[in-house]
């Protein structure tokens, strides 16, 4: 018989170091990012998988992390906007190609639907051929899911192309 | 807002997530995506959730002869990129595309959102009019459900007691067939303030045999409305799909709600009509050619 519960211990791969806690079972991944881990840069907007804000990388793929259980990321590798910048090993960071494009195209204003534009168009890109030059129906997939009230999205997609183009010169 | 409290098991296998679902209030949790919001917004609060996400053999595409099975654990995304499911079926991709952006699609399920039952999904209407069906485990065995007897009101289907939707049927396109699938949304991605997906099939001679629609967001459950009428026998380039269109402004039943009047619907069900008509006759034309 399997077991039914009201809490549970979860061990998660977090930004690739494993992290543990324990959660009630209707802790939301959004949420158990933020509070049981103290990743904050995961935010959390309409908490019903409208808005985007919160989309996080579980296991290579962008998924709205207020519509998954922590529970059901147990055993699983989450990626979240802490994780995008690489070490530089002289004791700094270097941005990642996305954050790069967001900085140089002025793609945010308040910031608060950033790491999940981020983390979706970080997916996107990472698991295309950029050789191929990005279409703007392309873009527009990429960045279709997610809500920003302060860019009116010029920027944003400029940033895609942006960081589409950086990502084909570092391959 | 944050779930009410909820028990939550995730057995390994369907036996042992049928004995859990016998609970009183159990409910299954597959993709999530319909589901997580509703508990989110409390509109739904389950004693306990039945996590299936690790019972084996629920994840796989199968496409034979007869059409395409879908399991309980197929992604959207994964039956969108199936190559052989939209060789058999085309309806599946052309439908699928429309379902939500892609981080949705990576969990949310087929057959997820065919057993939720909401007739602005744009699988139900698939459902209904590839005339295909669902296989429920229960206590008692397996049994295979038609769309007909599965679909009973906004969110409601004929499933009773503890059962799990373990797959959906698509029968494949019939020879000398074409198929399209459009939505008008607010924005790309949204729930369609209304959808069409239809079938144009030809006789061998190419004159139009059958006109078939199924509508997103029109109605309380999904229907099939045979549209052939208006255009039967028509060679196929000179059809008046147009009137078409008109025939089925006269068989839909849609609501009024904050997106939409009813009349507004009704205008959208011809115009979609009429131009996945056009789109799906010229596929047709082109695979009678080929065939």
């Amino acid at each position: 018989m399997t077991g039914v519960d009201t809490e549970r211990t979860i061990a998660v791969t977090v930004n690739g170091v494993p992290r543990e806690a324990t959660v009630p079972v209707r802790r939301l991944l959004s949420d158990a990012l933020r509070h049981d881990l103290g990743l904050t840069g995961t935010h959390v907007g309409c908490e019903h998988g409208v808005c985007g804000a919160c989309t996080v990388i579980v296991d290579g793929d962008p998924v709205r992390s207020c519509l998954m259980l922590a529970v059901q990321v147990d055993g699983s590798s989450v990626r979240t906007v802490e994780g995008l910048a690489r070490d530089d090993h002289q004791g700094g960071q270097v941005l990642h190609p996305v954050q790069e494009a967001f900085r140089e195209c002025h793609a945010l204003q308040c910031g608060f639907c950033t790491p999940g534009f981020l983390m979706t168009i970080a997916a996107g890109l990472e698991s295309r051929d950029n050789a191929q030059e990005i279409s703007e129906e392309e873009v527009d997939e990429l960045v279709g899911g997610n809500l920003c009230r302060c860019t009116g999205y010029a920027n944003i997609k400029k940033a895609v192309r942006h960081a589409a183009t950086a990502m084909k010169d570092d391959a | 807002m944050k779930p009410a409290p909820f028990r939550y098991a995730d057995p390994g296998s369907l036996d042992e997530a049928l004995e859990v679902l016998a609970e009183e209030g159990a409910k299954v949790l597959a993709g999530g995506q319909s589901l997580l919001p509703l508990l989110s917004m409390r509109l739904a609060a389950p004693a306990t959730l039945v996590d299936i996400n690790r019972v084996p053999g629920l994840d796989s595409i199968e496409v034979t002869g007869d059409g395409v099975t879908v399991g309980a654990l197929v992604r959207h995304n994964s039956l969108l990129h199936d190559d052989a499911a939209a060789r058999s079926q085309p309806l599946l991709t052309r439908a699928t595309a429309n379902v939500a952006h892609p981080a949705v699609r990576n969990r949310g399920t087929t057959v997820g959102s065919i057993a939720h039952a909401d007739p602005s999904g744009e699988m139900t209407a698939v459902l209904a009019l590839t005339d295909g069906s669902v296989t429920v485990a229960g206590a008692a065995g397996s049994e295979v459900v038609g769309w007909r007897d599965l679909f009973v009101g906004p969110l409601e289907t004929s499933i009773a007691g503890p059962a799990v939707v373990t797959s959906a049927f698509f029968p494949a396109l019939p020879p000398r067939s074409g198929t399209a699938f459009q939505e008008v949304a607010r924005r790309k991605g949204d729930y369609a303030v209304c959808g069409a997906g239809v079938v144009v099939t030809l006789d061998a001679g190419r004159r139009v045999a059958s006109v078939r629609a199924s509508y997103v967001s029109v109605g309380l459950t999904p229907e099939v409305h045979d549209l052939t009428e208006a255009v039967a026998g028509s060679p196929v380039e000179k059809a008046d799909w147009a009137a078409a269109g008109a025939l089925a402004r006269t068989l839909v039943d849609p609501d009024t709600d904050i997106h939409a009047s009813a009349h507004y619907r009704r205008l959208l069900v011809g115009v979609l009509t009429e131009r996945t008509l056009a789109e799906a006759a010229a596929e047709a034309a082109a695979r009678a050619t080929r065939e």
